[in-house]
C-alpha cells in the first residue's frame, strides 16, 4: 500500500540562526477556525473550556493551555489548536495544513521584527499572549508574543519561503550593527 | 596640518591620490589635514569650492564614493567617515578638478544670471526640450548615477517610542536624561557619529569638567538605561501626521546595509536639533578655505586639524571671537580677527580690527589674501583660511513641515519656531533661539520635565551649571564690493541675482526662490535662507518678518530613494505563493509563470522537445487520450457553514444553489453589483449546512472579499460563516478517458462512474489520508479533481504523476490547460474581464428571477440586455493566414479596419492539436446569431490581418458526452 509522506511548510527552510535570533519552525498537528454562530460565542467560549480547558480569547489575545491554545483570529474568528466538537454552535474548518508557523526568538528579535512589521511590538504594550493580524512585508500574518523575546508568527503556507527570506535578510541587517 | 599624532590611521584615496585619515573621522577633515584646499566646483559657474562647514548643511564639498554600480554621488565629504580603501571622487568637473573645462561658465558668468536661461532659450520652442535642454543639464549638474542597478543592500524600519527627541547637543541630553529618569520610553536620535553636538566642538566646562567628559558621562548614564534607545548617525528627515516621523540612519556594520529608513511613531517629540551658522555675503566669500568660524573650531577642537596656517577670522557677534582663542590655544597663527560691529570689547595676542569688513579675497584655487576695510582704511592680510560668522540660525525645519511659518526674533536677528507646529512637538535649545550652553542644558531638561509630566510620569529636573554668555550680534548680511556676493553656495546664487528677482517684480519669496533657485534641492535653505530674505527685504524695501520665508519641505537631508523603496527590488515587490507541487515541478525543468502572486508551470519540457509547442501539445493529448494531471490549488477555496449557508450562496450567485443535493458540485456564476460578471467557479455541497465554493486564481481574494462584504453589510441577517481554505488543501485535477483507472489506484476504495457520476462530490481515503473528491471538469474529459491535506500534497502529486505515466499520460501546464479549455469554450477571465455580462457569455439564463441575487436587478438594464452587444463566439481561420491573435479586432470583411468599424474583439487563442487548426475566442456584436460568417481578424499592433468564419464556441464535444462518460 502506497503512503503519503506529510511534508511540513518550512521544511528545507529552517532551522536558521543569525546573530543572537533564532527561527525555528513550529509543527502544528490539528488547528481548527472556529467562528462562532450568530449568538453562540458564550456557548462556544463554554463548551471550549469544557473540553480543552480554554476558550474564546479577547481580541487581540492568545491563550494556551497544556497543548491547547485558542487565539483571536480576525473579526468573529478564533483559530483552535486541539480537538474540538462545535456542531451546531460554530463553523469549525480544518486549518492544520493552512499555515506556516514559525517562532522567532532573541535578544534582538524586537528589533528584526521592526525592519518587517509595522506595529508597535514594545513588550509594555505587546505582552505575553498578545496576538495581532498585521503585516510583515507585504504579507498579511498573525503576530503573538509567546515569550520575553520571543514571537510566534503565522503565514499563508504558500508564503514559507517568502517569509523566512524576508526574515533572514532582517535577521542579517541587524546581526550586521553588532559585528563592526 | 595635524594638531595632535593619531594613534592610527588608514589610507583612502581622493581622485586616485592616497590621503591618510583617522577611522571615521570626516572626509573632509583628513583632506583639510592634507591640505587638499580644492575639493569640488561649483553648479553652474563651476566656480573652485573647498570645504565651508562640518555638518550636514555642507553646501560645497559633495563628492562621489564608489565605482561602477556601487557608486553614491553628491555625498558630503563633511560627513562621509574614512575608512580603508575608501574611494572617492571630486565630481562636475572635466577633465580634471584643477583644470576643469566647464569653468568657461565663470567667465561667461555675467550673461548667466538667475532667469538667463528662461530669456535666452526660449526660441525656437522645440529647441528647449531637444537641444537647450540637455546641453545645459551637462553643464550645470552635480554627480551621476552609475546607470546600473544598485546591489547595495537598504532597509527599511518601524519604531516608536513615548517621546522622540531629535538632536543629541546640551539641550537633546539633558532632556534625554530628565526623561530616561522619569521611565519614558525615549529615542535620542542625533545625525552625527557621536553625540554631544557643540560640546564635542568647543572648549567649554559644564558641572565643573570638560564639556566632552560631561557628554561621556551623561552617555554612559543614557546607555544603561533600558527605556532609552541612542541613534547615532541618524539624521530626523521629516515631521508627518500623528506624531511620525522619517529618520534616515547611516549604518556601519559589515555586511549589512548601507542606510536604514526609519518610520518612528513618538506620542511626544523634543527638537533640540541645535543652529547653523550662516555665511557673510561679501565679495568672492566662496574661495577654498573660507569656512564657517564654527566649521573651524569642530575641526581644531574635534579632530585635531588645523584648517590653515594663518587664520582670519570675520564676524558679527562675540561667538566668532571662540575661534580666535581655541585657535591660540591650539597653536595655530590668528592674522587677524575682524569685527563689523564698532562698539566691541575684544582682545587677544592678534591683529584686531573692529568696525571693519572684508571686502576682497584673491586666490584661485584657495585663499592667499584678503582685504579689509576699516576706520583707517584698507588692509591686504595674508591668509590661507578665514572663518566667518554672520550669526546663528536656529534649526526650525521640522516645525514647518505641517506648514508652520517660523517667527522672527529681532533680538538674535534670527527665526524661531512658531510653538505648536507640528502638534505634540516642542523645541528646545538653540532650535529655539536659545544658545548659551547654561540656557541649552536648563531648557532641556525644563521642556523633558514637562512633556514627561504631561504623559503621566514625575520627572525631577536638576541642571548642572556651564557657560552662560550672552550671544551679542549685530546684523550684517552683505558687503558691497567688487566681486559676486555668494548666498547660495550650492546652487550658485548671488546677491545681484536677488536683486534681478526684485527688479523684475519676482518680490514674493517664493516667486525668487522659483527665479534664482535660491535654497533648492539638498540644501533647501540650511544656510542661505536668512541671508537671502534679508537682501530680498533690503531690495524691496520689506522688513524681514515682512518678506517671510520659503516653505522649508522634507526631507531635511536627502534621502536615496534606495532606502525608502527598500526591500523593494526584484521579487522584493511581492511575496511568492508556491504549490505544494512547486519543488518536483522546477526540477522537471517547467518554465514558471506567474497567476497573480502564485507560481505556475507552463508546460513540462520533455527530452528532444525544442519548442513550448511540442509540449503543449502532446500535455494536451494526454488528457484527450490517456489521462493528465495538473495542480490546481491555486483556485480559491472558501468553506461555507452555518444555517443560512444556502441562502448566501442564493443571495451571491446569480443561479440557486440552495436546491443542490448534498454530495454534488454545481457550476455557478457571480456578478457584481453592477450586474456584470464578477467571477465563475463551483460549489460543493457536503452537508446541509457545508458547502465549499472554488473561485478562480485571480478572483480569489476578490471573493473572499465579496463574501465578508455581503455577511457583514448587506445581509447581516444571513447565519453562515466564510473561511478561506486555499492553503489547506492540495488540490490536483485528473483528467482524460483514463483518469478513473488511474484514481482507483491511489484511491483506499475503488469508485465506479455510479457511485461517483459528473458533478457528484464526497470524502475518500486517498493512500490512506483523508481527502475529498469532486467530479468536475475543466477539460471537457472524463475528469476529477483530488483534494488532500496540503502536507501529503507533494507526495500525492508524484504519486499521480507515477501512476499518469504508466497509462501513457503524465503532467500538464497551464498552456496544455488553456487549450483544452478554448477547445471547449470555458471562459477565464480573459473573458469574463470586467465588462461583459451574463448575456455577453451565453449564460443569461442562469440569471435566476425566482430570487434575488447581487446584481440581478442592475444586469436587467435595457442597455445590457441588447441583443446587439458582443456576444461570445469562437472563430477559426478560413484565409492563406492561419494566425490567430488574442487582443486583434473584427471588422466586416470589407469594411476599413477603423475603430468607428469595429466590430469585436478577440480574447483568447490557440493552436488545437485536437481538431489541428487555430482557435479563437471573442466577442462580436450581435455574435450569436451570425454563425457561418466571415470576418475579418486585423492586429494592428502585430500587423496581421486573417479571415476568420464566426461559429459556436464549443468548437469539441459540444455535447459533453466524453465529461460523463
Amino acid at each position: 500500500m502506497v503512503r503519503l509522506l506529510a511534508i511540513t511548510p518550512c521544511a528545507g527552510l529552517l532551522p536558521l540562526d543569525v546573530g543572537n535570533v533564532s527561527l525555528r519552525e513550529v509543527v502544528v498537528d490539528r488547528m481548527v477556525s472556529v467562528a462562532p454562530f450568530v449568538g453562540q460565542e458564550k456557548a462556544v467560549s463554554a463548551a471550549l473550556k469544557d473540553q480543552i480547558g480554554v476558550g474564546l480569547a479577547p481580541k487581540n489575545r492568545a491563550m494556551a493551555k497544556g497543548g491547547a491554545g485558542v487565539q483571536w483570529f480576525g473579526h468573529g474568528i478564533w483559530l483552535v489548536r486541539g480537538q474540538v466538537a462545535l456542531e451546531g454552535l460554530a463553523a469549525v474548518t480544518d486549518q492544520s495544513d493552512a499555515w506556516a508557523v514559525i517562532r522567532i526568538q532573541g535578544a534582538a528579535v524586537e528589533d528584526v521584527l521592526a525592519r518587517l512589521v509595522p506595529i508597535d511590538l514594545r513588550a509594555e504594550g505587546f505582552k505575553k499572549g498578545h496576538t495581532a493580524r498585521t503585516m510583515l512585508g507585504h504579507m498579511s500574518v498573525a503576530i503573538t508574543r509567546v515569550g520575553g523575546q520571543a514571537f510566534e508568527i503565522m503565514a499563508m503556507r504558500s508564503m514559507a519561503g517568502t517569509l523566512v527570506h524576508e526574515l533572514e535578510v532582517a535577521m542579517r541587517g541587524v546581526a550586521a550593527r553588532s559585528n563592526f | 596640518m595635524r594638531l595632535r599624532t593619531p594613534e592610527h590611521m588608514v589610507t583612502f584615496t581622493f581622485d586616485g591620490k592616497p590621503v591618510q585619515g583617522i577611522p571615521g573621522e570626516p572626509v573632509a577633515a583628513a583632506l583639510l589635514a592634507h591640505g587638499q584646499k580644492l575639493v569640488a566646483r561649483s553648479f553652474k559657474y563651476h566656480r573652485p569650492r573647498g570645504i565651508m562647514s562640518a555638518g550636514s548643511e555642507e553646501q560645497n564639498a559633495l563628492v562621489t564614493v564608489g565605482r561602477g554600480a556601487q557608486t553614491e554621488p553628491n555625498v558630503r565629504a563633511t560627513i562621509l567617515e574614512v575608512s580603508e580603501g575608501l574611494e572617492v571622487f571630486s565630481q562636475n568637473a572635466w577633465p580634471s578638478l584643477k583644470y576643469d573645462m566647464m569653468a568657461v561658465n565663470d567667465l561667461i558668468a555675467p550673461f548667466l544670471g538667475a532667469g538667463f536661461y528662461y530669456k535666452t532659450f526660449m526660441w525656437p520652442k522645440a529647441f528647449w526640450e531637444k537641444l537647450y535642454e540637455p546641453v545645459i543639464r551637462r553643464a550645470a549638474g552635480l554627480g551621476g548615477l552609475s546607470g546600473q542597478t544598485n546591489p547595495d543592500q537598504y532597509e527599511k524600519a518601524f519604531g516608536f517610542c513615548d517621546i522622540l527627541i531629535v538632536g543629541a547637543g546640551p539641550a537633546g541630553l539633558m532632556a534625554a536624561r530628565t526623561a530616561g529618569r522619569a521611565g519614558a520610553d525615549v529615542v535620542l536620535a542625533d545625525e552625527d557619529t557621536a553625540m554631544g553636538g557643540r560640546l564635542l566642538r568647543e572648549v567649554e566646562e559644564v558641572d565643573g569638567t570638560a564639556g566632552t567628559e560631561w557628554v561621556a558621562t551623561v552617555l554612559d548614564e543614557l546607555a544603561a538605561m533600558d527605556n532609552v534607545r541612542l541613534m547615532t548617525r541618524t539624521t530626523v528627515t521629516g515631521a508627518y501626521d500623528q506624531g511620525t516621523y522619517a529618520a534616515l540612519e547611516r549604518v556601519v556594520g559589515k555586511d549589512g546595509p548601507l542606510e536604514c529608513f526609519w518610520r518612528i511613531v513618538a506620542k511626544r517629540t523634543i527638537l533640540c536639533a541645535g543652529a547653523l551658522e550662516r555665511p557673510i555675503a561679501f565679495p568672492n566669500n566662496e574661495r577654498p578655505g573660507i569656512m564657517m568660524a564654527s566649521a573651524v573650531r569642530s575641526y581644531v577642537n574635534r579632530w585635531g586639524v588645523a584648517p590653515g596656517k594663518a587664520v582670519t577670522i570675520f564676524g558679527n557677534n562675540d561667538d566668532a571671537h571662540r575661534t580666535a582663542h581655541d585657535l591660540v590655544a591650539a597653536g595655530v597663527k590668528v592674522a587677524a580677527l575682524i569685527d563689523s560691529r564698532d562698539d566691541v570689547e575684544a582682545t587677544g595676542d592678534f591683529p584686531i580690527y573692529t568696525g571693519a569688513r572684508v571686502v576682497a579675497t584673491k586666490g584661485r584655487h584657495a585663499l592667499e589674501a584678503i582685504t579689509v576695510s576699516h576706520d583707517g582704511g584698507t588692509r591686504d592680510i595674508r591668509t590661507d583660511c578665514l572663518a566667518m560668522s554672520g550669526g546663528w540660525n536656529p534649526t526650525v525645519h521640522l516645525t514647518c513641515h505641517m506648514n508652520g511659518r517660523p517667527a522672527w526674533r529681532e533680538d538674535i536677528a534670527s527665526f524661531v519656531p512658531t510653538p505648536d507646529s507640528i502638534p505634540g512637538m516642542v523645541a528646545a535649545g538653540a532650535c529655539n533661539g536659545t544658545f548659551s550652553t547654561a540656557a541649552c542644558l536648563n531648557e532641556g531638561a525644563q521642556v523633558a520635565a514637562e512633556v514627561a509630566g504631561g504623559l503621566g510620569l514625575e520627572p525631577r529636573v536638576t541642571v548642572p551649571a556651564a557657560e552662560d554668555r550672552t550671544y551679542r550680534i549685530m546684523p550684517l548680511w552683505a558687503v558691497p564690493g567688487k566681486g559676486r556676493k555668494w548666498i547660495d553656495f550650492q546652487n550658485d546664487v548671488h546677491v545681484k541675482d536677488i536683486k534681478l528677482a526684485a527688479q523684475e517684480n519676482f518680490r514674493s519669496v517664493e516667486h525668487m526662490k522659483r527665479y534664482t533657485t535660491q535654497g533648492m534641492a539638498p540644501d533647501q535653505g540650511k544656510s542661505s535662507n536668512v541671508v537671502a530674505l534679508a537682501v530680498l527685504a533690503d531690495a524691496t524695501g520689506r522688513g524681514i518678518p515682512e518678506t517671510g520665508t520659503t516653505t522649508f519641505r522634507p526631507p531635511y537631508v536627502p534621502v536615496p530613494i534606495a532606502a525608502m523603496g527598500a526591500g523593494s527590488q526584484g521579487k522584493g515587490f511581492a511575496p511568492e505563493r508556491l504549490t505544494t507541487s512547486h519543488k518536483v515541478t522546477v526540477a522537471q525543468a517547467a518554465p514558471m509563470i506567474e497567476a497573480g502572486l502564485w507560481y505556475r508551470p507552463s508546460y513540462f519540457p520533455k527530452p528532444g522537445e525544442t519548442h513550448w509547442r511540442q509540449s503543449c501539445d502532446r500535455e494536451v493529448g494526454f488528457v484527450r487520450n490517456a489521462v493528465g494531471v495538473c495542480d490546481v490549488s491555486t483556485l480559491g477555496k472558501i468553506d461555507i457553514q452555518g444555517p443560512d449557508a444556502a441562502a448566501l450562496l442564493d443571495f451571491v450567485y446569480a443561479n440557486t444553489f440552495s436546491t443542490l443535493k448534498r454530495g454534488k458540485v454545481r457550476y455557478g456564476l457571480m456578478l457584481r453589483e453592477d450586474g456584470h460578471v464578477m467571477d465563475d467557479g463551483t460549489t460543493a455541497r457536503l452537508g446541509d449546512q457545508h458547502f465549499v465554493m472554488t473561485t478562480t486564481t485571480a478572483a480569489a481574494g476578490l471573493v473572499m472579499r465579496h463574501l465578508e462584504f455581503v455577511l457583514q453589510v448587506l445581509r447581516p441577517d444571513l447565519d453562515a460563516r466564510v473561511m478561506s481554505v486555499t492553503e489547506q488543501w492540495a488540490q490536483f485535477a485528473v483528467a482524460g478517458p483514463k483518469a478513473r483507472a488511474l484514481l482507483n489506484t491511489v484511491l483506499d476504495r475503488e469508485i465506479t462512474n455510479d457511485d461517483w457520476p459528473f458533478m457528484a462530490c464526497g470524502p475518500v481515503g486517498v493512500a490512506g489520508v483523508a481527502g475529498r473528491l469532486f467530479r468536475i471538469s475543466f477539460s471537457g474529459e472524463h475528469a476529477y479533481e483530488v483534494a488532500v491535506p496540503a502536507r501529503f500534497g507533494e507526495s500525492l502529486f508524484r504519486l499521480l504523476v507515477t501512476q499518469a505515466e504508466m497509462l501513457g499520460g503524465g503532467a500538464y501546464g497551464m498552456e496544455a490547460l488553456n487549450v483544452l479549455r478554448i477547445e471547449k469554450g470555458f471562459i477565464t477571465h480573459a473573458e469574463i474581464h470586467g465588462r461583459t455580462t451574463a448575456l455577453d457569455i451565453g449564460m443569461d439564463r442562469m440569471v435566476s428571477l425566482k430570487k434575488d441575487c447581487v446584481g440581478q436587478a442592475a444586469s436587467r438594464r435595457p442597455g445590457l440586455l441588447d441583443e446587439d452587444r458582443e456576444q461570445l463566439v469562437g472563430l477559426k481561420p478560413v484565409g492563406a493566414v492561419k494566425q490567430l491573435t488574442a487582443g486583434a479586432h473584427l471588422f466586416e470583411q470589407r469594411a476599413e479596419a477603423v475603430r468607428a468599424n469595429g466590430q469585436g474583439y478577440v480574447t483568447s487563442v490557440c493552436y488545437s492539436p485536437t481538431l489541428q487548426t487555430n482557435l479563437g475566442l471573442a466577442f462580436l456584436k450581435g455574435g450569436r446569431a451570425r454563425h457561418g460568417e466571415v470576418v475579418q481578424m486585423v492586429d494592428h499592433l502585430r500587423g496581421i490581418t486573417a479571415q476568420v468564419t464566426v461559429c459556436d464556441p464549443v468548437f469539441f464535444d459540444p455535447d459533453g458526452g466524453r465529461a460523463r462518460g
